[in-house]
């Protein structure tokens, strides 16, 4: 009876209590969002007097003006050459760099610079580093082709480094034992189990290079960016709807690609 | 049972594979050689770059620090503004479309699919591009980069969510529905409790790389730094551009530190 009496005065308590974090949390939220939409000069009638403009914006984009299909052809090249030749050099350079920054397979005095060197190409807006470039080497697609080489690397040289990293260490001891050479422990024993994880990271890669190179053309990096900016500029909006319907386009084939080459390894 | 059926070398991969893998090769070789010939690139211009890149570090230095309390200050607490309120309107959008993609609670394909493609097509324009839609609607300002940063991260935040409530533990839903609880209680007393450690962590993820986003959308006048940065950069000012480049750095290592730290802390 004992047991009973205290299982009972247990269900008196209301078994799915609210969290009181939870409840300040959502306080903070809401407090935040007054402070922020004042501070900002955030109201809401301007709010809604954008989108009551939205229907004036629709109706200048649709239908969407195909007829400049050279001019877009043009930018539609340029954006997949960047983004072809630069994820070649940044995926062949992250191999290194990545393997220069796994602690398991360097010593801490190649890894430490090599990794700050990585996280500063991460920390950057690929934008920035565009603005860098085209200033070092003008306009066009080389500054577009030198961004996304430092943007591939702050990204899949990290990554790749993390799959070293991770690798069982049977192997790598075997193949030292029979007296092998550093690279061929690299090629026999490193290579082959990360392979797989590292195709996957480069099509990753290369699908993201496909949306940066449509982007960096908006600081003057080449692609269909830059159509893209002059096309918003001049106000053609059905020009821009045009636009926007290839690089969905794109996009949507690039994951199918990188999908299948996935599929394959 | 004859040996000549069985293989007298070892093979790693089947014929087909074989094939497979060097149409890969041969396409990535055939479009690099493609791109390497029509690509249009000047290369006096590579050869003069590390003088070029010398030259602007020279005119960079040394840094403005003046510059940064009359207006990168401002600026920044700006573009601080703009990530975590797109962040937070932008759960506006995702929570309901992830709840639509997820097969266990939306059991209708159609609607998956619908939901499936508004995350897509958010992913896959770029937040400076939402940013130029958005300032032909609000004209330049930070309502343009608030809505600009929201609607670029519906994807990313509906997806993994989604992803999130797809991997839910259906034990204590059934339980809960066996009580029969209307679909609201099952919401919030089954879903949210196993899903709030992902919540939290993707929405967090998510402000920090708004962050960096929310820093460039003032390129093309959607407010925050960008403006500031912009400005200085179109007059030659480049020890200002220095000077905001910096703060920018430092800005986006703060915010991933304390990402990390909030998340060590719910995890």
């Amino acid at each position: 009876m004992d047991g009973l009496a205290k299982s009972s005065a247990k269900h008196a308590v209301n078994p799915f209590k609210a969290s009181l974090l939870n409840r300040a949390l959502w306080l903070v939220v809401v407090a935040y969002i007054f402070y922020s939409a004042s501070s900002l000069g955030l109201s809401l009638e301007r709010i809604l007097l954008g989108f009551s403009e939205s229907e004036r914006l629709l109706t200048r984009m649709f239908p969407p003006d195909f007829s400049r299909a050279g001019l877009l052809m043009d930018g539609v090249a340029e954006s997949l050459q960047i983004a072809i030749i630069s994820s070649f050099f940044g995926i062949v350079i992250s191999l290194f760099i990545g393997l220069l920054a796994a602690r398991n397979m360097m010593p801490i005095m190649i890894t430490a610079p090599v990794r700050a060197f990585i996280a500063l190409c991460r920390s950057f807006h690929p934008v920035i580093i565009a603005i860098i470039f085209v200033k070092a080497v003008g306009f066009g697609a080389l500054a577009g082709i030198l961004t996304l080489i430092f943007a591939s690397i702050g990204f899949i040289a990290k990554l790749f480094a993390e799959a070293i990293e991770e690798i069982s260490f049977n192997s790598v001891e075997a193949i030292r034992a029979t007296g092998a050479s550093f690279f061929s422990v690299i090629i026999y024993a490193v290579m082959p189990q990360v392979f797989t994880r590292f195709i996957g990271f480069a099509s990753y890669q290369l699908d993201s290079n496909l949306r940066n190179s449509t982007m960096v053309g908006i600081v003057g990096a080449g692609g269909l960016g830059g159509t893209l900016f002059s096309a918003f500029q001049r106000f053609d909006y059905d020009f821009v709807s045009a636009i926007l319907i290839t690089i969905i386009a794109i996009i949507l084939v690039g994951e199918m690609l990188s999908n299948l080459v996935r599929r394959i390894f | 049972m004859t040996t000549s059926s069985i293989d007298l070398e070892w093979k790693r991969f089947t014929l087909q594979e074989r094939i497979s893998r060097f149409a890969v090769y041969l396409v990535i070789v055939v479009s690099l050689v493609w791109s390497w010939q029509s690509v249009e690139v000047i290369e006096e211009f590579l050869y003069d770059a590390p003088e070029q890149l010398l030259d602007m570090f020279q005119r960079m230095t040394p840094l403005d620090y003046a510059f940064y309390p009359s207006s990168i200050h401002d600026a920044l607490i700006e573009t601080l503004h703009i990530a975590t309120l797109g962040t937070l309107i932008t759960l506006i959008f995702a929570v309901p479309l992830a709840l639509l993609n997820a097969p266990n609670i939306t059991p209708s394909k159609t609607l998956n699919w619908i939901a499936q493609f508004f995350l897509v097509a958010t992913r896959s324009i770029n937040s400076l591009v939402w940013a130029l839609l958005f300032i032909a609607l609000f004209g330049p300002g930070v309502i343009a980069g608030i809505m600009a940063i929201a609607i670029r991260s519906i994807g990313f935040v509906g997806k993994l969510l989604s992803e999130a409530l797809a991997e839910v533990n259906m034990g204590t839903i059934e339980a809960l529905k066996a009580t029969g609880a209307p679909w609201g209680s099952i919401l919030v007393k089954g879903y949210w409790p196993q899903v709030m450690p992902a919540f939290y962590s993707i929405v967090l993820f998510r402000w920090d790389i708004n962050v960096r986003e929310s820093a460039v959308l003032g390129l093309v006048g959607a407010g925050g730094i960008g403006v500031v940065l912009n400005d200085a950069q179109n007059l030659f000012q480049w020890q200002k551009v220095a000077m905001v480049l910096v703060s920018i750095f430092a800005v986006v290592i703060v915010a991933e530190i304390i990402a990390i730290q909030i998340r060590k802390r719910l995890i």
